[in-house]
């Protein structure tokens, strides 16, 4: 299996690695069993992702998709984050392994998924705004 | 070893080996100027014949059985498909339907049972416990008057560990039971003869000991009938017809003979080499070594840590320039942890985390120095981005 450089770049330097203390949303997505797991963390300001961090517990296509997709989140307003796509997040890697599709897909959720957490902790409901994120059933968790 | 004018640390021997300079110097002339067909008259011909001849001789010798219970073959794969499928046919006839192996055999095992299954065989696949070692109790008790087959192997591929195969010889022996092993890793890294631990059938693989691949052998001994594998000409006593594979059978004959004559003293420095790293890598915290510590091949380490993914980690050191391997799932394309690590009771997240090193006699105590200097950062590196080892540490995992 051969990754493109841009994976490698990523998985080698990952932007945007580390915890967030003082987060105002944090989603975590993936499941151990599977062998991956994604918690990001988003601060916000006037609907603006002004800071992202993740931590990734998977493979090199994993660390490579967490950190493409915290750098194309960070900056942007939340509605525009919300469109980010898994297949996003794969063109700017130049593309992954078929059987790598998948980490895209966590790394996309794992973002709604912070955004939920972020409206959740100011009451208001993120179904209607961020839509249903699938839960990880083990041996599921791939598109 | 070097690639691109980098340093590079090869650590991966249980999957494949160098072809050796000697093994190829062997092989050369059957490319060159011996290129005849070995089943032709003229002399190009019978001169590729001899050759052919003397190197089942050796293999036959290295295994300690006669040169006409040699049949070559393709590699491993062809071996066991030949032994068992065939093996089970036959017992077959006689209503003996029944095979037992280990939940943790390769592919090439696991896989054919499975066919036979379908074809309405029963299989029992033995516990392997955590040390990794099939119980030869168990395996009595396993036996029913059904039973005509087992094929258990000399040693495990991903975590090294041997196992007790002159007592299941002898255990087959006395219930009139054709035993079948997977000798793929062990040839050249333990002494076998198939006489004083009662193997009937035995599969073997060039490339896993510095001979090329795509050539191997299966020993099958004298008496046992197994239907052809391929039928047309007369090459392996009509057995398994088609052009032989001189060059690649001349030189598994002579890796054969090297491994055997050098095993005492390789074994001595692989097992200095194995120790020390096992010791130095079992300092890194929640780290295990899979498989019995002292039952395993010489050149075999597998370890897990925990909160760590294996394919990173595999990334890393070839960074680093250490190829290695992994049981973990993402190097094969499926989200499965290895079946091995999961028969020896490691739960799915642990699994995921695994390292194979394989030394052979390439690889020397400066290439251990070198992994125990990097490993470790390497490891440390990938738990300060994991969540789950921010989960384990914090006792939430």
């Amino acid at each position: 299996m051969a990754y493109s450089e841009k994976v490698m770049e990523h998985f080698a330097n990952p932007h945007n690695v580390g915890e967030m203390k003082d987060a105002d949303g944090v989603g975590e997505v993936g499941n151990p069993k599977c062998g991956d797991i994604m918690r990001m963390y988003i601060k916000v300001e006037d609907d603006v992702i002004t800071d992202v961090k993740f931590m990734t517990f998977g493979c090199g296509a994993a660390i490579a998709t967490s950190s493409m997709a915290t750098d194309l989140v960070k900056g942007k307003r939340i509605e525009d984050a919300l469109k980010l796509t898994n297949k996003a997040v794969m063109e700017a890697l130049d593309g992954l392994p078929p059987v790598k599709v998948h980490c895209s897909v966590l790394a996309e959720q794992a973002i709604k998924a912070a955004v939920s957490d972020y409206y959740r902790r100011r009451g208001i409901d993120p179904t209607p705004i961020v839509g249903e994120i699938p839960e990880c059933e083990e041996g599921h968790c791939h598109v | 070893m070097e690639m691109n004018g980098k340093k590079i640390i090869y650590a991966d021997n249980a999957a494949t080996t160098a072809v050796s300079p000697a093994v190829l110097d062997a092989m050369l002339p059957f490319y060159k100027e011996l290129y005849g067909n070995p089943s032709s008259l003229y002399s190009v011909g019978t001169a590729a014949k001899k050759p052919l001849e003397e190197a089942r001789a050796k293999v036959a010798k290295c295994l300690n059985a006669e040169p006409n219970e040699i049949y070559f073959t393709s590699g491993g794969s062809e071996g066991d498909n030949w032994a068992i499928k065939g093996a089970a046919h036959k017992m077959a006839k006689q209503g003996k339907t029944h095979i037992i192996t280990s939940k943790f055999e390769h592919h090439a095992v696991l896989h054919t049972c499975a066919a036979l299954e379908k074809e309405g065989f029963t299989v029992t696949y033995l516990d392997v416990h955590e040390n990794g070692i099939v119980v030869p109790e168990e395996l009595e008790a396993a036996i029913t008057d059904k039973t005509g087959l087992v094929t258990i192997m000399y040693a495990n591929n991903e975590i090294g560990t041997i196992q007790p195969i002159p007592e299941i010889g002898e255990i087959c022996k006395r219930h009139g039971i054709l035993f079948h092993t997977d000798a793929v890793q062990a040839v050249g890294n333990v002494p076998i003869d198939v006489k004083a631990q009662n193997i009937d059938m035995l599969s073997l693989s060039g490339h896993k000991l510095h001979a090329p691949k795509g050539v191997g052998a299966l020993y099958i001994r004298k008496g046992i009938v197994l239907p052809n594998l391929i039928d047309g000409g007369a090459q392996e006593r009509n057995r398994r017809a088609g052009t032989e594979n001189v060059a690649g059978i001349v030189g598994l004959g002579v890796a054969m003979e090297i491994a055997t004559a050098t095993m005492e003293e390789k074994n001595a420095k692989l097992r200095r080499m194995q120790d020390k790293l096992i010791t130095e890598i079992l300092k890194i915290d929640r780290s295990r070594l899979n498989g019995d510590r002292v039952k395993r091949l010489p050149g075999n380490i597998s370890f897990c840590f925990e909160g760590v993914e294996g394919e990173s980690l595999l990334l890393m050191l070839d960074l680093k320039g250490v190829c290695a391997s992994s049981g973990s799932a993402c190097t094969s394309g499926s989200l499965d942890p290895s079946h091995v690590l999961l028969a020896i009771g490691l739960k799915h997240e642990v699994a995921h985390g695994s390292l194979r090193l394989s030394f052979s006699d390439v690889n020397d105590e400066s290439d251990v120095d070198y992994i125990i200097e990097v490993l470790p950062q390497i490891v440390e590196r990938l738990r300060s981005m994991s969540p789950l080892w921010d989960a384990i540490i914090h006792g939430r995992a």
